[in-house]
């Protein structure tokens, strides 16, 4: 037995790590056993987790199996991180499609959370660029699948939070690109009607939209990133720079806030002057925190939670208002707030968290009751606001919000693999 | 030689060490790999994923205990151009405490980590003395002194310390341009040790990374990380007195 924690920090729990490393063997040591896959356990939560029982660890299935340049159609195994794809691809002119905010996932994990990035509203999430998929079954049963083929075992498991069998390999289909760089803009917003106004306005024209948001203000400053792929024909790989590392957990957590409003209050200023148009390499814009390694660790021994939700856009600039008045009256939060708006698209999976409307994503270090009793208030806007929590991202959210944020659950229950249980899925669907 | 790529025999190749220091080769472009391992399933699929990184790849199973079968095997590889580098990666770590109880578990020990390993360094050694290159064989700190905890293992891997030693003599001696390199690794983190506590094992690419600089350096000794130079030099040094109170 190993301890494992998820990228929260939040416990340890023992568990049989297994891992798997070679496709033929996954399948065999899947059949007939009780686990749960996980890859390279970025998620925050509990979805990665399965305490006390076994882990069928990913990350050694990491080999491509075969890539199209012409096409750009890429097979590979499940356990292959996201940065390998795109340090192979770019040389041919490819990139992924979709990514999130860091590339050391695997594509196994893309795909149990059907995860986003800030393209949304032109590319969808990572599921809708997925050709097909082989899922083994504890049963013993493979099941190839895709858009075009066992479509409702497909869409259960994109999205299905590694609760329909183990991914065990996929076919991608990545994106021409010129080269790795982006053009990129920058503009200050001082409140959320400025924001919304934004990131109305370059939904056209601009590719990547996202927006980080001064938790600690009240009125929603913050600073509007946009990009788009640069035209520049030049295929190096990587950015250049170095990683650094967080080298050991902190006493207490260096987010609090102190330095909370000194940083926010620094960090506004300094983008403020140099707003405007940049050129950046696609690494270093799109996954600043890859280069500070073991960055979880700032929040201290306690660990720290995320919270993100969408809400419909209809409601939404009253719930974000009111999410941020709740946060800034806490006095908790932290540097890491995201805001966005997604585009007018449903993800392909029955449990894709993406959905038309807004989302707002913050770290919050963990202070027990006192966090606890925020995150209940969030709770209330979220299901009035007919909105729904991010379960990658989850370490606690009531199962009363997750049932109404996810209306198509009864239906993804069908194609649950009775072999496979997770903390979440216990505390969740109570199995 | 410029323009033909660089060739590249990997023995023992679906050894996760073995098989990230290939893929930093097919990183780099214009190499040839021929990997050589037991399970041809495991070993095409291995080839399939180097190909995509962009490498030319051909693979080769064998009986890595039989003399013969090794000596025809390196023939045959060199009969299609000699190599340039050779990487002999092979090995398991046997459960100490069963090789005490058991002689063929003993046994195969040895001559899985130590015999085998020699004798493929030596059939293509001749072969790659005239023209030179690169031989690295992949020892351990383990075979720096013995210890209860895994002496069986310790003793293979001594024994392909000295083999390394001496054949480095030979080849000085010789004025040839064959170089040979010696790794030890320490502790490192692969699926087959992914039931220990992680804390304290050094990342595969990490150890890849080392090995394949100091191949392309000609190294005599590497240690992987490097740490275990200085860690290894106390152990060595320890009187039996002080040594044999430690449980390691």
């Amino acid at each position: 037995m190993v301890r494992v924690s998820s990228w929260g920090r939040l416990d340890s729990h023992e568990h049989d790590l297994v891992p798997l490393s070679d496709r033929d063997q996954a399948v065999r040591a899947v059949a007939g056993g009780r686990g749960l896959p996980q890859g390279n356990a970025r998620s925050y939560g509990d979805v990665c987790l399965n305490p006390d029982g076994r882990l069928w660890r990913m990350t050694g299935l990491d080999r491509f199996i075969a890539f199209d340049p012409a096409s750009g159609r890429l097979r590979c195994e499940a356990g292959v991180l996201l940065r390998d794809i795109q340090r192979m691809s770019i040389a041919h002119g490819w990139l992924l499609p979709v990514t999130p905010g860091t590339q050391m996932i695997t594509v196994g994990g893309a795909i149990a959370n059907d995860v986003h990035g800030k393209n949304h509203h032109v590319l969808g999430s990572f599921g809708d660029h997925v050709l097909g998929l082989r899922l083994a079954r504890t049963d013993g049963r493979v099941i190839d699948c895709g858009p075009d083929r066992e479509g409702d075992w497909f869409a259960a498991t994109i999205g299905g939070m590694g609760l329909t069998g183990v991914v065990v390999e996929a076919e991608l289909q990545l994106r021409r690109v010129a080269g790795p760089w982006l053009v990129t803009d920058t503009v200050p917003y001082r409140n959320l009607d400025e924001f919304f106004q934004l990131a109305d306005t370059s939904e056209t024209g601009w590719e990547q939209t996202v927006s980080w948001v001064d938790c600690l203000s009240g009125i929603g400053r913050g600073l509007f990133f946009r990009a788009n792929l640069a035209e520049i024909p030049d295929r190096i790989a990587q950015s250049g720079r170095k990683p650094k590392r967080v080298p050991f957990v902190p006493p207490v957590s260096l987010v609090n806030g102190l330095s909370l409003r000194a940083f926010n209050e620094a960090y506004f200023r300094a983008n403020t002057l140099k707003a405007g148009y940049a050129v950046a390499h696609f690494e270093k814009y799109t996954y600043p925190l890859d280069n500070l390694h073991d960055w979880n660790r700032m929040y201290g021994p306690r660990g720290f939670y995320q919270y993100q939700s969408v809400v419909p856009r209809a409601a939404g600039r009253a719930a974000i208002e009111a999410m941020l008045a709740a946060i800034k009256a806490s006095g908790q939060g932290s540097f890491l707030a995201v805001l966005k708006t997604f585009g007018d698209r449903a993800g392909r999976g029955m449990m894709s968290f993406p959905r038309p409307g807004v989302t707002l994503a913050l770290d919050f270090p963990n202070r027990g009751a006192s966090t606890a009793a925020l995150f209940e208030r969030l709770d209330a806007i979220v299901r009035d606001a007919g909105g729904r929590i991010y379960a990658a991202k989850d370490a606690r959210m009531p199962r009363d919000l997750f049932e109404s944020g996810y209306p198509r659950l009864a239906e993804f229950l069908q194609y649950r693999d009775p072999g496979i249980s997770s903390a979440m899925s216990r505390r969740l669907i109570g199995s | 030689m410029q323009d033909s790529p660089q060739r590249i025999v990997i023995v023992g190749a679906t050894s996760s060490i073995a098989e990230h220091c290939a893929r930093l080769w097919a990183a780099k472009g214009k190499v040839a790999l021929t990997l050589v391992g037991r399970d041809a399933g495991r070993l095409e699929r291995m080839a399939a994923d180097l190909r995509v990184r962009g490498a030319i790849v051909t693979s080769r199973t064998a009986d890595f205990s039989d003399p013969r079968a090794i000596r025809a095997l390196a023939d045959a590889i060199v009969a299609e151009g000699v190599p340039q580098q050779v990487l002999i990666a092979h090995g398991s770590l046997p459960d100490q405490q069963q090789c005490q109880r058991d002689l063929d578990a003993a046994y195969e020990a040895l001559d899985v980590n130590g015999v085998s390993p020699v004798l493929f360094a030596e059939a293509f050694a001749g072969h790659m003395e005239p023209a030179g290159g690169v031989i690295t064989i992949i020892g351990s700190v383990a075979g720096d002194r013995g210890r209860r905890s895994n002496y069986v293992y310790g003793a293979a891997k001594g024994l392909v310390t000295r083999y390394a030693q001496g054949l480095q003599h030979r080849l000085a001696g010789s004025g040839s341009a064959l170089k040979v390199v010696l790794v030890k690794p320490g502790p490192t983190a692969t699926p087959m040790t992914a039931h220990l506590p992680q804390r304290g094992l050094a990342p595969v690419e990490q150890v890849a990374r080392l090995i394949v600089d100091g191949s392309a350096a000609g190294k005599p000794v590497v240690y992987a990380p490097g740490k275990w130079a200085l860690i290894m030099m106390v152990i060595r040094h320890l009187p039996a007195v002080v040594f044999n109170k430690m449980n390691i």
